[in-house]
């Protein structure tokens, strides 16, 4: 049951992966990407991070993706006639080659290490939010911190960068 | 039981096919569109390593690699405003001024 579960989101989620990349018009590539993270949520669920499926749902769809829809129609773009770099074609060959070697290599290792201190019983006993809360709250409080800071001055950032700018004087009006 | 390796493969084809977004598409916002899709791959990594290896840390850094993207969203559209209203136009090979 787990290996559909992982085959549906996988396989949807490369391919809208794809298709994010090779649509046409924007819009349609937002959509796509809304897919993609849906699934790729869909894949933290069957990693036991159930946090993080809400965290992926509320900020990514909920927020970044509804941010990128909104500057798409705020500017009204007309399609590309020619939307892909004219070199592309020399970066598709070597890209597929190396992805289909890092995929040879990535499928035939074993992938182990030093075990931590939160197995899979221990986190489903109080819940995952639980445990990331207080692994985030004991350990990582000052990254927790910064974060808020980053945060903050992105904010300002943006309202600074994306504020109407001042009108000009006539005299000096350069159009 | 799925394994390990099954995760990482397709973050690493997720990962790959935003590469080539970012290297081949023209306009900004689907550039953007692209690191998220990187960012989003690299976070099943993280998730996954987490999970097999019983460590809560992954999960922490995913969660602080969320609240990046979602600053790097907001300054990256807010820049693309600027330039779109100076200049009508979000493709990359036209923007190649640092002071207007």
């Amino acid at each position: 049951m787990m290996l559909v579960f992982f085959a549906y989101f996988a396989l949807v989620s490369i391919a809208s992966g794809v298709l994010t990349v090779s649509l046409r018009h924007p819009v349609h590539c937002a959509l796509a990407l809304l897919a993609l993270l849906l699934h790729v949520s869909g894949l933290f669920i069957l990693l036991n991070a159930e946090f993080l499926w809400a965290v992926q749902v509320i900020v990514y769809v909920g927020a970044i993706l509804v941010l990128y829809l909104f500057v798409l129609m705020l500017m009204n773009l007309k399609t590309d006639e020619r939307y892909f770099h004219p070199s592309a074609l020399y970066f598709v060959g070597p890209a597929v080659l190396g992805a289909v070697y890092v995929l040879f290599l990535l499928l035939q290792s074993p992938f182990d290490g030093a075990k931590g201190t939160a197995p899979a019983s221990a986190v489903l006993q109080d819940g995952d939010t639980y445990a990331v809360g207080i692994k985030m709250f004991s350990d990582h409080i000052l990254q927790f911190e910064i974060v808020g800071i980053f945060l903050l001055g992105a904010i300002i950032g943006a309202i600074v960068l994306a504020k109407a700018p001042k009108p000009l004087d006539p005299k000096e009006e350069r159009l | 039981m799925i394994p390990l390796s099954a995760y990482t493969a397709v973050s690493a084809v997720l990962f790959m096919t935003g590469l080539l977004g970012v290297l081949v598409r023209r306009n900004f916002i689907i550039v953007l569109m692209s690191v998220e899709m990187m960012l989003n791959a690299a976070n099943i990594n993280l998730v996954a390593f987490s999970h097999y290896l019983e460590s809560m840390a992954g999960q922490l850094v995913a969660l602080f690699v969320i609240a990046i993207a979602a600053g790097e969203a907001a300054i990256g559209l807010a820049i693309i405003i600027v330039v779109f209203r100076s200049k009508i136009s979000t493709n990359v090979d036209e923007m190649n001024l640092l002071k207007w």
